[in-house]
């Protein structure tokens, strides 16, 4: 016993400097995800400047037409972000409606044991992989369109962005519908029976009470839902076209900024050219936009949160 | 309009309104269920495969005994095939009759020749790989690409008993192939699993670190701030860029090795290095503050009660959160496009710094290809990186639902 009081002295010190050290060595671990960060900004904005020192910012943000492998080459993004756009919008328009409605359901009238059942079914199609998806929308819903808008007597792309957005919007469902389901249980209670006390009913209380309480949440639900459909790779890679058109018609094939980035730099590079360059421009711009919709997401909820706590 | 009209029309406006919600539940459950059919009745003639087996004399002339390896068996195959059809003597039909065969469809007799040089001169049937138009017309699909009389020697095979039909194991034992017929996962397989050990072994200690810094010891001022809301927002990056990390950090910037499962290990660590800090935090958190209290009443340090009492009671929670990331890695594509790892691999990878590909990946190449037997191949890949994905769910829920304690 008294060995050990003696002992301890020195112990402690040493306990207390391998202590300090486990403790930088924590702190620098947390410190990766900044250095992550960091190391993204740092990366694309460099290759960017190298991009923006060949090609004038202002044709890249505000040209019509692309064309990297052209001589020379023509680097509009626009049509890209055309094109990003209607299949963003083609997939919110499938899966706003049906996450939000599948959430209310899932809120409100599914007793324990349905929701038992069906949050892992849409947990299920949140797993799989988005190559999958792809390989579905490019070989089964795509010559599905094609054959349906051929029976109706119109001309439709092979690689519809069509095709692309639907499948795409059956991806963010899942998304959608969770966060909402979250945002929709947390909406107090007290409010919904004010509403039954009042004599609605109980559609007319989540169309008048609950929906309105939850906005907030559930349009910061459609942002992130939109910042993911638009850096979503594999399935536009697959199903949608190279070809960069500006145009709004769903049946036509468009290209979007993750295919371009994709078919920039898969394959041989070099890094002196602008054309392989341009991808990284091109991963700038992404970065922004989704950080930025992410940026206003998150502010969003902060906002609601308070009015509640 | 009196009362009662208007009570029943809220009657049916309420009964709509829930069959809305149920009909959007319906309309996903649907689109599941039709994408997993879809994929499974793709998949299914990949699992299974065609061959012929004819005894083959192995002919003194043709094969070298000193050196058997070097023997010109693809001749002796054609000779074999030529001697039950001896009717057949123009050299167009001659080759359309030797195009049924594999275009490697004497490797696996090379093989054996090679081990045993014992077997020259004699007589031995062996499983011959037949081209994949062959066998999917064995299979009953109408567009593989067979002409008439091709049809009819493939028929007339059948009927002498030399068509042998069983499960598909060279799609679990081969590397990729440009042959559909001898085209598998093996590669794809062993290179998603090196690059899943080498974004755990990345992934696991920074998150577990970063996750035990800030939910235990970070002071709170401006600068975990920030780190905390880095963290929310790099879980919200598009993979893609990560892929352009990988491409500019990793591989211009320290020279590490294209194509490598080193290389898609660490651009995938940095992928899922949120969402395991997000999930560790939250398990650490739900660990109730008494226990600590409890070890630094007795004396210990806060070094010592957060490792010895916290850390312990937060690994199930933990666990679950690095397995479902794991998960998302496995089944991530693009950013493993952006590091070169859409290379033609043959070779099954050995260790983290051989060129590799993973099953994803594998996928994307094959759903490229034009012949109408990558495409079942490709599905069939499809299914096995489902039957994983869904395997590991699983692991993760069971360990939830044995581990989970409410305090």
């Amino acid at each position: 016993m008294s060995a050990t009081l003696t002992l301890s002295r020195p112990n402690r010190k040493l306990r207390r400097q391998i202590e300090a050290v486990v403790l930088v060595l924590l702190a620098c671990a947390s410190g990766v995800a900044v250095l992550t960060t960091i190391g993204i900004v740092l990366s694309v904005v460099y290759e960017s400047l190298r991009f923006f020192s060949e090609v004038p910012v202002w044709k890249f943000l505000f040209g019509t037409e692309w064309a990297p492998t052209a001589e020379p080459g023509a680097f509009g993004i626009i049509p890209l972000l055309g094109g990003t756009l209607l299949i963003t919008l083609i997939a919110i328009l499938v899966a706003g409606p049906l996450g939000l409605l599948s959430a209310v359901y899932l809120a409100e009238y599914a007793n324990l044991k349905a929701r038992r059942i069906i949050k892992p079914v849409l947990e299920l199609l949140a797993g799989i992989p988005t190559v999958v998806l792809g390989f579905f929308a490019a070989l089964t819903v795509a010559p599905f369109i094609r054959r349906a808008g051929e029976a109706f007597g119109l001309s439709v792309a092979s690689e519809s962005a069509l095709a692309a957005g639907l499948v795409m919007g059956m991806m963010i469902v899942p998304l959608i519908s969770s966060l909402s389901d979250d945002i929709i249980n947390a909406v107090p209670q007290s409010l919904r029976d004010g509403s039954y006390a009042l004599g609605a009913t109980q559609s007319e209380t989540i169309k008048k009470v609950v929906l309105p309480a939850a906005l907030p949440g559930i349009v910061s639900a459609f942002i992130l839902a939109t910042s993911r459909a638009i850096g979503e790779t594999m399935i536009v890679v697959m199903a949608a076209g190279l070809a960069a058109n500006l145009t709004f018609n769903p049946l036509a094939a468009v290209t979007t900024v993750t295919v371009q980035i994709a078919a920039l730099l898969v394959g041989d590079q070099e890094f002196d050219s602008a054309k392989t360059l341009s991808a990284f421009a091109l991963g700038l711009i992404l970065f922004i936009i989704t950080l930025a919709l992410n940026v206003v997401a998150l502010r969003v909820v902060r906002k609601y949160r308070e009015a509640y706590e | 309009m009196n009362s009662s009209d208007l009570t029943a029309k809220r009657r049916s406006a309420e009964r709509r309104f829930k069959y809305y919600g149920l009909a959007a539940i319906a309309v996903t459950v649907i689109f599941l269920a039709i994408l997993i059919l879809d994929i499974v009745v793709k998949a299914l003639p990949a699992f299974t495969v065609n061959q012929l087996v004819l005894p083959v004399t192995i002919d003194a002339t043709k094969v070298d005994a000193s050196n058997p390896a070097a023997g010109d068996f693809p001749a002796l195959l054609k000779e074999t095939l030529a001697k039950e059809f001896p009717d057949v003597q123009s050299r167009g039909d001659k080759k359309k009759l030797n195009a049924l065969l594999s275009a490697r469809a004497a490797d696996g007799l090379q093989e054996q020749v090679a081990s045993d040089p014992s077997l020259i001169g004699k007589t031995i049937a062996v499983p011959i790989s037949l081209s994949s138009g062959a066998d999917l017309h064995l299979k009953g699909f109408t567009d593989a690409q067979l002409d008439e009389k091709q049809a009819a020697w493939l028929a007339a095979l059948k009927d002498k008993g030399f068509i042998q039909h069983g499960f598909a194991w060279s799609f679990f034992t081969q590397g990729d192939s440009r042959e559909p017929e001898s085209a598998g996962i093996k590669g794809a397989l062993i290179g998603s699993i090196l690059v899943i050990c080498v974004t755990l072994m990345f992934a696991l200690p920074l998150g577990v670190a970063a996750a035990l810094y800030l939910e235990e010891f970070a002071p709170k001022n401006r600068m975990t701030d920030l780190i905390e809301v880095n963290i929310n927002n790099l879980a919200a990056v598009p993979s893609i860029i990560f892929g352009l990390l990988g491409l500019a950090v990793f591989l211009n910037g320290f020279g590490l090795p294209r194509s490598t499962a080193l290389v898609g290990g660490l651009v995938l660590a940095l992928l899922v290095l949120p969402t395991i800090i997000i999930a560790s935090r939250a398990a650490i958190r739900s660990v109730p503050p008494s226990i600590k209290e409890a070890a630094l009443g007795v004396g210990a340090s806060h070094m010592q009660a957060v490792f010895h009492h916290v850390l312990p009671l937060a690994v199930p929670g933990i666990l679950t959160g690095t397995i479902l990331g794991v998960a998302r890695a496995l089944g991530e594509t693009a950013p493993l496009l952006m590091i070169g790892m859409i290379a033609f691999i043959v070779d099954v990878p050995h260790g983290f710094t051989d060129a590799a590909t993973v099953l994803p990946v594998q996928v994307f190449l094959w759903s490229d290809l034009p012949e109408a037997a990558f495409k079942s191949r490709t599905a069939a890949a499809i299914l096995v990186l489902l039957v994983l994905l869904f395997c590991i769910n699983a692991v993760a829920i069971y360990l939830r639902n044995k581990f989970e304690r409410r305090w």
